[in-house]
């Protein structure tokens, strides 16, 4: 390919060409081309995927570290029965907000940001597809966010869970503007869930280096695409189920008022249609950071890529036929109980075999036990027994028994934090090096892993047994002769014990960027393309885009091309291969920096918000949307010029 | 765990953080509520009356749904169990094994070019074990969902139950001769007879669920729905709402009283009887107090001019355990101080503070006690 007349350029003297042999002042002009503009206005109008992917990373994880404090201030309130450090009411704010942050705020848009950090460097790329897009769904998100907290504190806290269960939610019972602003934030974060959804998609199926066919695609993208894929089927179903909501309280269609030929039920069967893939979405990047950090701990390809990734799809569909199990409680018919009971329990097949062929990965690799590693192994202990309480409750005659108990507390925390945030954990810890420049001190990181490990079993597992002891769950204290008080305590301990290991983990975080030894390219010696460069990477990601000859590249012999050249380097020009064997195909100019995806994303906010208040907002917040737009798309001369000078045609 | 606990009929503590008076509330419970039977009789009577426990164990099951609910249970957990550990070993010999490699060179691809057939057969072989254990425990799970349904419900006892925040409503149809009645927070079943209870909702949507009997069934609104149960075993059992239904969810709780069928019929006899006249000046007073105050326009009193429908019927309210559904014991003091400030004891609630003077409330208090 370094020979091929196609990427030559008629006027090559003139211009500045990229390559595995470039210069440094090559270098310098690409890293110039692909970076940020500086200043204020520069920060706004920021697209770099590595900018958008570091702010996105922090907003969710600040908004973790919120519905923690959250969640700390409820175990305080349920340390002893017959508390009142908060009222009722604040309760039900608590473990409102606690759920919406958790589930919208951190755990889907984190993995889509952490995606969206990797993926490119990962596949090869310069650049994410679509950033300016890219950015926009950033800021939506963030907004989104700000508009949810800003309510909680004038007042307007969501009390009615974070699955908003309606007639509680509805006009009748749901006072106030909470429900609205918990439907709204639906609107903002399912919005941008669905813009990164396409943009991941599309770098991923289209912008892999050549040669990366879809059968050597780091298990990661694997794990990436697939969850995209379900978010584009299952967020539509929630952003119908909450807009409809809004339309009940705010212009008085009868969705589901029973009384108005309206159905109670058709609000839950529309949220677990997402509720129950939204668990997935979570999960299975999860399980793609577990498959992208085995490999280098466990020194060793890994085990079994086919079935992994055909177990990746097969849960991705069985993911949208469960979703019945969220409601055994109500009048389901015995045909259907037993469809979806079949379906819950048979979605272990899948996530076992992943599991199965990651021990053999582990048994017959040579182990290299670091703080990354720990965490995937704390998977292997928590997540399988959640899944174990998860088979428990696919079964109707079981989850009549365990569903809205504690017990159910107790299994989707081992579920989401054994399944998706000790993992992320892993994935911090594994790919921080590459984000800053500097390692985590691997001390801090064990004592952060164990406080963590221990607390989330203290707190979690009584939790278990308070469910078959008959308590609750979404109760705001209980009495001391029910016999719960020196289980909720443990239980509250153990919430603190979680508290500390998260403070050393910023400690650590702080420390490191501040004095932490400098990593290197690839300090774990790792085996896909990110570890091939800089770290952090140049704003370019790579010198030369390299060609793939193998499913792990820096471990296969290398092979010849090793590179492609001739991409311009004074230009924002990405090579673009086929979906299914990465054959270089074109070679587009990409969009520059630019502040109109911001301002497009406040006139958005201008009317969501708006129409929480007034309908009419619906129509007079358009016109500022479709301007901003226009300016978005509005192509300037520079741009056309510089696009007809690299114009050729084969 | 239940029996080591001193109090089980009603929720004290729960609204006073200060000490409870155990004592007490023993000496009102057994002078206000008729014994249940079930204890064991070599305890003196009063003892036992104080020790029947407040039941509400999953595992501990006194019907014979739950019970087959127990037992799927206890196969669930065995497989599981087996299957966690099998799963903890296979990572404990990869790691007690470990050939530890410190330095992070790229590993050595040669012995990983020809397929691994040993470990492929390992992996294919516990994967299809695994299909096997789970299509086990699928038809054990349908196996035991159909003895579920299957209780016989010939003879069975019917009630309606309608949920409300935060409240129980419940209307026994006529049986066998008995005519229909109603009331509230508190069932009460004869022992070995079926019952089949038709769930409704008045508001939002709430869940029955006794755990020492069946597993749950939702209260919905505008769809009716059924859940069959039977007590095997005499006791008292709790079923805490189980749906989360606003601000008091937690303060919701059903009591099901499953005594032996004279006494359920005993019961259920004095529950249709109409309130007894005021038998003094002090009780007339109340009455007309609780008639001309706004008690009236939400609760029933049957046999007085009261005829509200909003909240409890209180024809009875002294046959019943506890007040404002398991908030507080049922006995003079917690009434009187429930009909003061509602609020203080179940914030939230829907009852409203109702203004009376000191003499009005005592007057009020003392005819609400001989409601019987």
């Amino acid at each position: 390919m370094n020979e091929s007349d196609a990427f030559s350029h008629p006027d090559a003297k003139a211009r500045l060409f990229d390559g595995p042999d470039a210069s440094a002042a090559t270098r310098s002009a690409l890293a110039l081309t692909w970076a940020d503009p500086p200043g204020w206005l520069g920060a706004l109008a920021a697209i770099n995927h590595k900018t958008i992917a570091r702010r996105f990373i922090a907003t969710t994880f600040t908004f973790f570290l919120l519905a923690g404090v959250l969640a700390l201030v409820m175990r305080l309130q349920l340390a002893r029965p017959g508390n009142r450090i908060v009222s009722p009411d604040t309760y039900d704010a608590l473990f409102t907000m606690h759920g919406t942050t958790m589930m919208f705020l951190f755990a889907v848009p984190v993995m889509q940001a952490v995606a969206a950090y990797l993926i490119p460097l990962m596949v090869g790329a310069r650049s994410i597809a679509f950033p300016r897009m890219n950015a926009y769904a950033y800021w939506v998100f963030l907004f989104g966010c700000l508009t949810l907290y800003g309510a909680a504190l004038l007042g307007a806290a969501p009390q009615a869970g974070w699955f908003s269960y309606v007639p509680l939610a509805g006009p009748n019972y749901g006072l106030g503007k909470g429900p609205d602003i918990w439907a709204q934030m639906i609107t903002f974060t399912e919005l941008s869930a669905l813009l990164e959804a396409v943009v991941l998609i599309t770098t991923i199926l289209k912008m892999r280096a050549p040669g990366m066919s879809l059968n050597r695609m780091p298990l990661f993208a694997w794990a990436t695409l697939v969850t995209q894929f379900m978010v584009i089927f299952a967020m539509p179903s929630i952003m119908f189920a909450s807009t409809a909501l809004i339309l009940d309280r705010l212009v008085g269609t009868q969705f589901y008022n029973p009384s108005l030929g309206g159905d109670v039920l058709l609000w839950q069967h529309l949220f677990w249609f997402f509720g129950h893939p939204e668990v997935y979405l979570i999960f299975i990047p999860a399980l793609g950071f577990i498959s992208s950090i085995l490999p280098t701990f466990a020194r060793r390809p890994i085990f079994g890529y086919t079935a992994i990734v055909l177990a990746l799809i097969a849960t991705a569909f069985l993911a949208f036929g469960l979703w019945v199990h969220h409601m055994f409680a109500t009048s389901v018919p015995a045909l259907g109980k037993s469809f979806f009971t079949a379906a819950s329990v048979m979605i272990a097949v899948p996530s076992g075999i992943q599991i199965y062929c990651w021990i053999a990965t582990l048994i017959t690799g040579r182990l290299n036990v670091k703080t990354p590693l720990l965490f995937v192994l704390a998977f292997f202990f928590i997540l399988v027994l959640g899944g174990m309480t998860g088979i428990m409750l696919g079964a109707v005659p079981l989850d009549v028994q365990l569903h809205d108990t504690y017990f159910v507390v107790a299994h989707l925390h081992y579920v989401l934090l054994g399944g998706a945030v000790f993992p992320l954990f892993g994935a911090l810890y594994y790919w921080f090096p590459k984000i800053s420049g500097r390692m985590l001190d691997e001390g801090l990181g064990r004592w952060h892993f164990w406080l963590f490990f221990i607390g989330f079993n203290v707190a979690f597992f009584p939790m278990h047994l308070l469910g078959l002891q008959g308590m609750p769950r979404r109760v705001w204290t209980y009495s001391s002769g029910m016999g719960w008080s020196d289980l909720n305590l443990l239980s509250s301990i153990g919430a603190a014990t979680i508290a500390v290991s998260i403070v050393l983990f910023l400690v650590n975080v702080v420390r490191a960027r501040w004095r932490g030894e400098p990593a290197g390219r690839d300090p774990w010696g790792g085996a896909t393309l990110e570890w091939s460069t800089p770290s952090p990477p140049p704003p370019h990601n790579f010198d030369a885009i390299p060609v793939v000859h193998g499913r792990d590249p820096l471990w296969d012999p290398p092979g010849t091309p090793a590179y492609v050249s001739g991409l311009a380097a004074d230009a924002r020009e990405v090579l673009v291969t086929t979906a299914l064997d990465a054959v270089p195909d074109l070679r587009p100019l990409f969009p520059v920096p630019s502040i109109w995806p911001f301002v497009s994303a406040v006139a958005t906010t201008v009317l969501f918000i708006g129409s929480i208040f007034t309908p009419w907002a619906i129509v007079w917040g358009s016109v500022p949307v479709v301007a901003a737009l226009t300016a978005w798309f509005w192509p300037t001369r520079r741009q056309n010029a510089q696009a007809l000078a690299l114009e050729r045609r084969p | 765990m239940k029996r080591s606990c001193a109090f089980f009929l009603a929720r004290p503590g729960l609204l006073r953080p200060r000490r409870t008076h155990c004592a007490r509330h023993r000496r009102a419970i057994a002078s206000t509520v008729p014994v249940v039977s079930g204890v064991s009789v070599t305890m003196p009577a009063a003892l036992a009356r104080a020790a029947i426990p407040l039941e509400h164990n999953a595992l501990a099951p006194a019907g014979i749904q739950a019970e087959h609910i127990v037992r799927l249970w206890h196969l669930t957990l065995v497989v599981c169990g087996i299957v966690f550990a099998a799963v903890l070993v296979g990572v404990l010999f990869a790691l007690l094994r470990r050939r530890t490699a410190q330095r992070p060179q790229p590993p050595d691809l040669s012995g990983n070019v020809k397929p691994e057939r040993r470990t492929q057969r390992a992996v294919i072989g516990v994967s299809v074990l695994s299909v096997v254990l789970l299509v086990g425990l699928v038809v054990a799970d349908v196996l035991t969902d159909r003895a579920l349904s299957k209780l016989p419900v010939a003879d069975a006892l019917h009630i309606q139950l309608t949920g409300w925040q935060w409240w129980w409503q419940a209307r026994y149809p006529a049986d066998h001769g008995r005519p229909a009645f109603a009331t509230a927070n508190e069932l009460h079943v004869p022992v070995g007879r079926p019952v089949v209870v038709a769930l409704g909702a008045g508001d939002v949507i709430h869940s029955f669920w006794v755990p020492s009997l069946h597993g749950k069934k939702d209260l919905l609104p505008g769809i009716t729905s059924t859940i069959e149960f039977r007590a095997d075993r005499a006791g008292v059992y709790d079923g805490p709402c189980a749906e989360f239904c606003g601000a008091e969810h937690a303060l919701m709780a059903l009591r099901v009283v499953a005594e032996p069928a004279d006494r359920y019929a005993a019961w259920a006899a004095a529950q249709t009887a109409t309130a007894a006249a005021p038998a003094d000046a002090v009780a007339a007073h109340g009455m007309q107090v609780f008639e001309s105050s706004a008690c009236a326009s939400c609760h029933t009193v049957r046999g007085t001019h009261a005829v509200g429908l909003l909240g409890p019927d209180l024809t009875h309210l002294m046959t019943r355990q506890t007040l404002a559904a398991g908030a507080l014991a049922n006995n003079a003091a917690n009434l009187s101080r429930w009909i003061r400030d509602p609020n203080s004891v179940k914030p939230g609630t829907t009852m409203p503070a109702v203004r009376l003077s000191t003499p009005d409330l005592q007057a009020l208090v003392v005819w609400l006690t001989t409601l019987k």
